[in-house]
């Protein structure tokens, strides 16, 4: 069983991600369930979405400590799940920080060494500078797929595989887009 | 053919091949994504009503017309259309009738977190429960079948796991379907007491002869494990967690009908394993019928009826250790969801948070107005409320209509404001009532009401005119205020709040996520004094660094809120 995690901010596109998972696994033969959320948190609330994939797949949900990879949209959200991921697991994090309200506020800090306490607690960590790359690729709202570019390697799957994916699960128009920023995302690795 | 679906799609896939032609739903999370799918569907003809009740009964007379018919809704929303549903068990259908209820277990998006099960059994008609995509869809097109060979309304019962996970399903063609003819039967359908009578009859008989037809239908299913144990007795979504947790040991039965329930198979289960295990979430449904059959199961003893289980809390239960997976690290600051940045309801909230308004609140984005910084709502029940409560209210204390203002959004004031605004005028109470008229249905995801302009179909639609149908209810004091005009919101509280009679201000300005919203440049900040005020309004594109602040330039849309609040006019409009 494959088990991945993918955490953000509503409207970071962790859908689009996680959809992309879904058609790369189903086309590699595996059964695949995706646990989206839709809803309130998609106002700039903490997201969650999850991917599992194997010869059979019960609960969409992924018990705690066995997840196999964290793919995280932002800092923060990437600490907030890693109780998701199994000992030694793999975090691949963009670099964004996205100050949630009760920072902003003052009511509470964000904290400045999120990478560091990440690898102290024995992760793998990869960090991208996702925004600023999906820039490059041509519009900001790809960062999402560039971490998923950057996640490629630990996530398996030959490139023919990645874009039998991207092309699955991306709207047509804005297919060369992602493409562009899958591409920029592997280049971290 | 296999495709990717969410759940709630594949139960749109399910209509389509079933050949449901009538669709009319009111958004609600969890449910909302069928009616979007089904309405891509050509040969289906899809609709957002104005509420769940006028949706359920609107699906009822395509039915009785003879379409196969469906109404989608969310836990809650299965209160409001409660009604018609509960006689429409009595008239039955002619062509099929099919209603959706998805329950929010874990409360992602709900102000409760009632068990929908309760209403197969309050109102006698069955209810289905897929536990994956697949069955979404098998168990659609099913229930159009047993609603019309039972005579009867089916319930299809889903939740937020099954109807927004994705998994593939096995797709095929629609077998045609015939309309049935409409034949005028008035014994059946016209529900006077004396018709009533031999309709209720006629329930118990049907439901008694679908109590046979459960023991032996295949979707209820037994899996016999490798070893005689543990059995789980389970439905839906937290099957699929059981079947996880307990593994390849245990025995099961996977209940896709959970009313009427069966009892031969599960006594029989109970006769073959050591310990019985009845998983489901919420309330003691499915034990309690266990129980009144004397079989001897465990459930809520070991399981609590809140939120969501997860699969280590099952293992732990199966008697699995489960991994200790806390970290020591920083608690991550928490992230709640916020009003969008240009959102036309932020200015609104923060002049009623300075005017120290108490404030009957609704369901919608704006209900996030009741979150600090804004911190400007004191209640908040169901949709409509703000507007008779605070009509109750006002009359059990007259003194706080100098200070009380109700805020309601477009869509919630057309799904059941409106009655309580007219009990306002009529029994006489100087409510000032706030109309947040962003023209969409925002919170669940900007689907079309009548205040729009268009249909789901994607067609134009007339606009309903709020200030005239507020006049037309007998409020004389209608106004209508640009939502980002927080001066002039200001000015007309205090004469409305003042004026002895019922009152209506329209704050109007389309919500920051629509195509007609109109961007403004975003704002840049010179010489800030540090004071911070500006930051009260809890606008995510406002942050601070050090002391300073500064404008996101990625999220400002240029509403200039923040311009408006800062004193020293440090906050400029940008080039
Ligand atoms: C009876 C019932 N039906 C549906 C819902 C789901 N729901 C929550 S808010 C909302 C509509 C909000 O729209 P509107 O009043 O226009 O406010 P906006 O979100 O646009 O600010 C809906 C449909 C509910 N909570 N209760």
């Amino acid at each position: 069983m494959t088990n991945i995690v993918i955490s953000g901010v509503g409207g970071q596109g962790s859908i689009l991600a996680s959809r992309i998972l879904f058609a790369l696994y189903e086309t590699r033969g595996d059964m695949v369930k995706v646990s989206e959320v839709h809803g309130m948190s998609q106002r700039g609330g903490s997201v969650i979405t999850t991917v599992r994939a194997g010869k059979t797949v019960y609960s969409p949900l992924i018990p705690d400590g066995e997840g196999d990879i964290l793919i995280a949209l932002e800092q923060i959200e990437a600490l907030r799940y890693l109780n998701q991921l199994k000992p030694g697991g793999t975090v691949i994090s963009s670099i964004q920080k996205i100050p949630p309200m009760p920072v902003l506020t003052g009511a509470a800090v964000y904290p400045d060494n999120v990478f560091d306490e990440i690898r102290g607690a024995g992760f793998k960590l990869i960090t991208i500078d996702a925004l600023t790359l999906a820039k490059q690729a041509g519009n900001s709202k790809a960062a999402n797929v560039v971490v998923l570019g950057a996640a490629s390697a630990a996530l398996g799957g030959t490139d023919a595989e990645w874009d039998a994916a991207l092309s699955a699960a991306v709207k047509p128009q804005f297919l060369d887009l992602n493409r562009r920023a899958f591409e920029l995302g592997k280049t971290v690795i | 053919m296999k495709k990717m679906m969410l759940g709630n799609e594949a139960v749109a896939r399910g209509l389509y091949e079933a050949g449901c032609t009538f669709v009319s739903s009111y958004p609600g999370t969890p449910s909302t994504e069928i009616t979007q799918y089904a309405s891509d569907y050509v040969s289906i003809y899809a609709e957002w009503a104005t509420n769940e009740k006028v949706a359920a009964e609107a699906a009822f007379g395509a039915s009785l017309a003879g379409a196969r018919a469906f109404s989608g809704m969310k836990h809650v929303g299965l209160n409001v259309a409660a009604d018609p549903v509960f006689t429409a068990a009595y008239t039955g259908v002619n062509g099929g009738l099919v209603i959706a209820v998805a329950d929010d277990m874990g409360m992602h998006s709900s102000q409760n977190e009632q068990d929908s099960r309760h209403y197969a059994v309050a109102s006698k008609i069955p209810m289905l429960e897929p536990s994956d995509s697949q069955e979404c869809k098998d168990f659609t097109k099913l229930a159009f079948e047993l609603s019309e060979k039972f005579d009867t309304p089916v319930f299809v019962r889903l939740s937020t796991r099954i109807s927004h996970s994705l998994g593939s399903v096995e797709i095929s063609e629609p077998a045609p379907v015939e309309p049935r003819e409409y034949v005028k039967n008035t014994q059946k359908y016209v529900m006077t007491p004396a018709n009533g009578r031999p309709r209720h009859a006629e329930v118990e008989k049907h439901m008694e002869e679908l109590g046979d037809w459960c023991e032996t239908a295949d979707i209820n299913s037994v899996e016999w494990g490798t070893e005689r144990k543990i059995g789980v007795v389970s439905a839906g979504i937290a099957y699929q967690t059981a079947r996880e947790a307990f593994g390849d040991k245990a025995s099961y039965i996977k209940l896709g009908m959970i009313y009427p329930l069966p009892v031969a198979i599960i006594q029989e289960l109970a006769e073959k394993v050591e310990t019985l295990y009845v998983i489901e979430e919420l309330d003691d449904f499915i034990e309690t019928h266990c129980k009144k059959h004397g079989i001897s199961v465990i459930g809520k003893a070991e399981l609590s009826p809140l939120g969501e289980y997860t699969p280590e809390m099952l293992r732990r239960l199966a008697g699995d250790s489960v991994p200790d997976v806390t970290h020591t690290i920083t608690v991550p600051p928490a992230r709640p969801p916020v009003l969008c940045p240009g959102c036309p309801h932020r200015g609104v909230f923060s002049v009623l948070n300075k005017m120290k308004l108490t404030v009957t609140g609704d369901i919608g984005c704006y209900t996030l107005g009741a979150a600090k910084p804004l911190d400007a709502m004191d209640m908040c029940l169901c949709m409509g409320a703000s507007v008779s409560s605070l009509h109750g209210l006002l009359k059990a204390r007259p003194e706080m209509a100098r200070r009380s203002v109700g805020v309601i959004g477009d869509s919630t004031f057309l799904h059941s404001g409106i009655t309580g605004l007219i009990n306002i005028v009529y029994n006489r109470s100087a409510a000032t009532v706030l109309i947040l008229d962003n023209s969409i249905t925002g919170m669940t995801g900007h689907q079309p009401n009548p205040v729009s302009g268009f249909t789901l179909k994607k067609e134009a639609a007339p606009v309903v005119n709020l200030e005239v149908l507020c006049r037309g209810c007998g409020v004389e004091r209608v106004r209508v205020v640009d939502a980002f005009d927080m001066e002039g919101l200001e000015a007309a509280l205090k004469e409305e709040l003042a004026a002895d009679e019922p009152s209506v201000v329209i704050m109007r300005r389309p919500c920051a996520l629509v195509k007609t919203f109109k961007k403004g440049s975003p704002r840049t900040v010179e010489d800030c004094k540090k004071c911070k005020a500006c930051l009260r309004v809890g606008c995510p594109a406002l942050y601070t660094v050090g002391e300073l602040i500064q404008v996101d330039q990625s999220l400002c849309m240029g509403c200039g809120l923040c311009s408006k609040i800062c004193r020293f006019g440090a906050i400029k409009e940008g080039k």
